[in-house]
């Protein structure tokens, strides 16, 4: 009698096993998972039921954390090792953070040109992508503990007005958190995938994303399962936290009073908090804290909660005028406005968005979980498990990409709201005879000084064959990969020297810098890291061999019997190396090299798929 | 079809400046339905590399099809005349009066009302302009003559751009 096989859980032997993504919204305030479980999307909530995890994090003396709701609560008590909306400071410097002043952190300035804050703690200094990862674990935590499985990937939702240095700081916390990033999506077009495929929705739609720190706007074109961003817009720096600021500062103001300790800072942010929640369904308010040496109460009315915040209401609707002109859309034409963010529950900003676009928003749907929702969507897609799925993203890079040209001019390359992934290459030249080396700025913004605009990178292209001023041609390529994550190349035309960079330099982490952290058990404590590697080289072998496979049952026809040979003994050593001792490097490199021999046949199929599409796309109409 | 396929090709639309916008927005989806990177996520990193490579292809071909003015510099470029707008910039003498007396309008406009006529304005003289561009290619393929409008019609879209920013300066 044959014996019936029990895998391990998470290492089944099935190749068709579903694999389990998840989609996280990493906010200011609040993060969630999210997953789809028997076709519906889900918020995965702790073991107490709770689907928010407060962004707090509280650094012990001990080197311990704490983090979510134990963190939250200890705001007042320890404010100064209890970070909250880190990410805000997610590849930023402090000059960059407006009223830093006011926050009761103890920030350490970047370190050397160009790299980010940190904050000291009574554990060491932190940076806040450390930090974020911290929140990434325990919903990753959250998750395993919920399938009772590891994760495969996660689609982690970043502001759709991030920059490069943001996304790149975004990517870097997933990578310490011992996360598989299949994709960083934007945070509004999450909302419409969980909003539209909700309501069959198809035309012209806004998303109003006002959350804790940020603000986007983003207007798609939703049809048959597309979601095309148009256009979007925003503010990195706008959200809750700016109404809660500029309520606290007019209090004070009222009863001559400053906050001055950490204390204080954080007893008056936490109070500003209270009065602007219980404003959205009260018309006055009390706001109260307790003060070093005066407690403090003071009646709010709406009209002024209103008036104070006025001004950060307009500020987002500039940016959604700019959004509109970018699409070309008048606002007649949009046929739905979504709100998203918990921000948005505040009436005035609702007042404000359906004044300006003449129609009451939609509010079907809880504007806290609708990005995580869309993101486990889309994940639940990108991990191959929605084969008959025909979502499709046509997202935007947010910001204009350019180089520095002489006198602290940029030269852009690629324009703000252009279709991602994208490449654009534009000509440079020497200006000096005999010259060998240009040194290239990588900046972003839509200012024409490089001085405001962020400096994302710099690099040089080494060794060109003296010529002439004006002789080379230097060619510079940039390519934005579908995360909305820049890559830069400059190669000489004539003598083909060639030099190129992933941007990261200036903002993000070296991958030195994540080994190490990885290598201290950051995040990853308990986990015994040569046997995740082997077990991560295993999957991704697995994935690779079934790949494979499906590639050469659909397709195989296109291959030569010799090039149908070559593959099946590239297969047939991935199989070797993976029964064999467990070695992870051996794993890796039999790995690396079916992909790589099977590069020119995925490029031959992608062909027939193209061609395929057009024919039956010619058959229809004609 | 591969990767060096000229943009009619790719899209299969014939090779002239009508066209319909509908159709090209379809077809669009139609090949990046096939050839996103998000498709190909399960996959390897080099399935990953050439969905790339086709995606960024087939949107660099959208952007030119679906914007006249580029789409008529394409035709052009495709037929021997570059447009060479760097280096050419000599236009007729009536064109360049026009022209300033567009951008004094516009440093006197004092709100949206009069930056609403400027605009309109703009957008017939650009409708003009393509009118004759699609005559010139289409029916007397005057490449040359094609070009010039092209040359003409960037500095209408350059002036329709300032338009903007001063909107913006207002905060309208």
């Amino acid at each position: 009698m044959a014996l019936l096989q029990i895998s391990e859980p998470g290492q089944s032997p099935d190749p068709h096993q579903r694999r389990i993504a998840v989609g996280i919204d990493l906010g200011t305030t609040h993060s969630l998972v999210a997953a789809v479980k028997s076709g519906v999307a889900e918020c995965l909530p702790d073991e107490q039921g709770r689907v928010l995890l407060p962004s707090v994090v509280r650094y012990l003396g001990s080197g311990a954390c704490h983090i979510g709701h134990e963190a939250a609560a200890a705001q007042t008590l320890d404010p100064a090792n209890t970070l909250a909306s880190v990410k805000r400071f997610m590849g930023r410097v402090l000059p960059d953070i407006v009223g830093h002043d006011k926050l009761p952190y103890d920030f350490v300035p970047a370190q050397g040109a160009g790299g980010m804050l940190s904050l000291a703690t009574a554990a060491g200094v932190k940076s806040p992508v450390e930090v974020s990862a911290e929140i990434l674990a325990t919903l990753r935590f959250r998750a395993e503990d919920s399938f009772d499985s590891d994760i495969y990937g996660a689609v982690i939702t970043v502001p759709a007005y991030f920059d490069d240095a943001q996304r790149q700081a975004t990517k870097d916390a997933a990578r310490l958190a011992g996360l598989n990033l299949l994709r960083l999506i934007n945070e509004p077009t999450a909302a419409a995938i969980a909003y539209g495929l909700d309501n069959a929705a198809e035309g012209i739609y806004a998303v109003y994303d006002l959350g804790g720190g940020t603000f986007d706007i983003s207007i798609l074109r939703l049809t048959q399962g597309v979601f095309e961003v148009i256009a979007t817009g925003g503010d990195s720096a706008l959200g809750g936290d700016d109404y809660d600021a500029a309520l606290a500062d007019w209090v004070l103001k009222q009863l001559n009073l400053q906050a001055l300790t950490p204390e204080d800072k954080a007893a008056v942010r936490l109070a500003a908090r209270a009065c602007k929640e219980g404003l959205t369904a009260s018309e006055t308010v009390a706001f109260s804290a307790c003060l070093t040496g005066d407690n403090i109460s003071f009646d709010v009315k709406h009209s002024d909660f209103a008036t104070v915040t006025a001004a950060l209401t307009q500020r987002s609707l500039a940016a959604v005028r700019r959004a509109l002109r970018d699409a070309q859309i008048g606002r007649d034409e949009v046929q739905g406005v979504v709100l998203v963010g918990g921000s948005t529950r505040m009436p005035q900003v609702r007042e404000a968005v359906a004044d300006f676009f003449g129609r009451e928003p939609l509010t079907n749907l809880n504007p806290d979980e609708v990005v995580a929702l869309g993101a486990s969507i889309q994940a639940n897609q990108l991990a191959g498990n929605d084969t008959a799925g025909d979502l499709l993203l046509l997202d935007v890079i947010p910001l204009s990409l350019g180089l520095e040209t002489m006198g602290g001019l940029v030269e852009r390359i690629v324009g703000r709201n252009e279709t991602i992934p994208t490449a654009k290459a534009q000509d440079f030249t020497t200006y000096k005879d005999g010259q060998t080396a240009l040194a290239l700025h990588v900046v972003q913004g839509e200012r024409d000084l490089v001085q405001d605009c962020r400096s994302l990178a710099r690099f040089e292209l080494r060794g060109i064959p003296p010529m002439a001023a004006g002789a080379a041609r230097i060619r510079v390529t940039f390519t934005v990969d579908a995360d909305g994550l820049l890559s830069v190349s400059a190669r000489e035309q004539g003598s083909g020297v060639e030099a190129s960079i992933d941007v990261k330099p200036s903002y993000g982490l070296s991958d030195d810098q994540i080994a190490h952290m990885l290598q201290d058990g950051f995040a990853t404590a308990q986990q015994d890291m040569q046997a995740r590697a082997l077990v991560e080289a295993r999957v991704d072998a697995d994935r690779l061999l079934i790949a494979t496979q499906s590639a050469l049952d659909a397709d195989g026809d296109l291959l030569s019997p010799d090039e149908r040979a070559a593959i099946d003994s590239l297969m047939q050593g991935l199989r070797v190396a993976l029964e064999g001792a467990p070695d992870a490097a051996a794993v890796e490199a039999a790995t690396s090299a079916l992909a790589k021999g099977t590069e020119a046949f995925a490029a031959q199929r992608m062909n027939r798929g193209i061609r395929d599409a057009l024919a039956g796309k010619n058959v229809s109409t004609l | 079809m591969n990767l060096q396929s000229d943009d009619f090709e790719l899209f299969g639309v014939p090779r002239c400046f009508a066209q319909d916008r509908a159709a090209l927005d379809a077809r669009w989806k139609d090949l990046q339905r096939e050839a996103h990177p998000d498709r190909f996520a399960a996959q390897g990193a080099a399935a990953q590399r050439v969905a790339m490579q086709w995606s960024v292809r087939i949107n660099e071909a959208y952007q030119r099809l679906k914007d006249p003015l580029k789409r008529a510099a394409y035709l052009c470029e495709l037929h021997g005349e570059p447009i060479r707008a760097e280096d050419n910039t000599a236009m007729p003498a009536a064109f360049l009066m026009q022209q300033m007396q567009w951008r004094e309008a516009l440093d006197e406009a004092q709100g949206s009302a009069d930056l609403d006529a400027l605009d309109d304005e703009t957008q017939d003289a650009r409708g003009a302009a393509l009118a004759r561009c699609a005559e010139l290619i289409d029916a007397q393929q005057d490449w040359a003559g094609a070009a010039r409008e092209v040359r003409s019609l960037m500095f209408i879209a350059r002036f329709a751009r300032d338009i903007d920013s001063r909107r913006e300066q207002l905060g309208q």
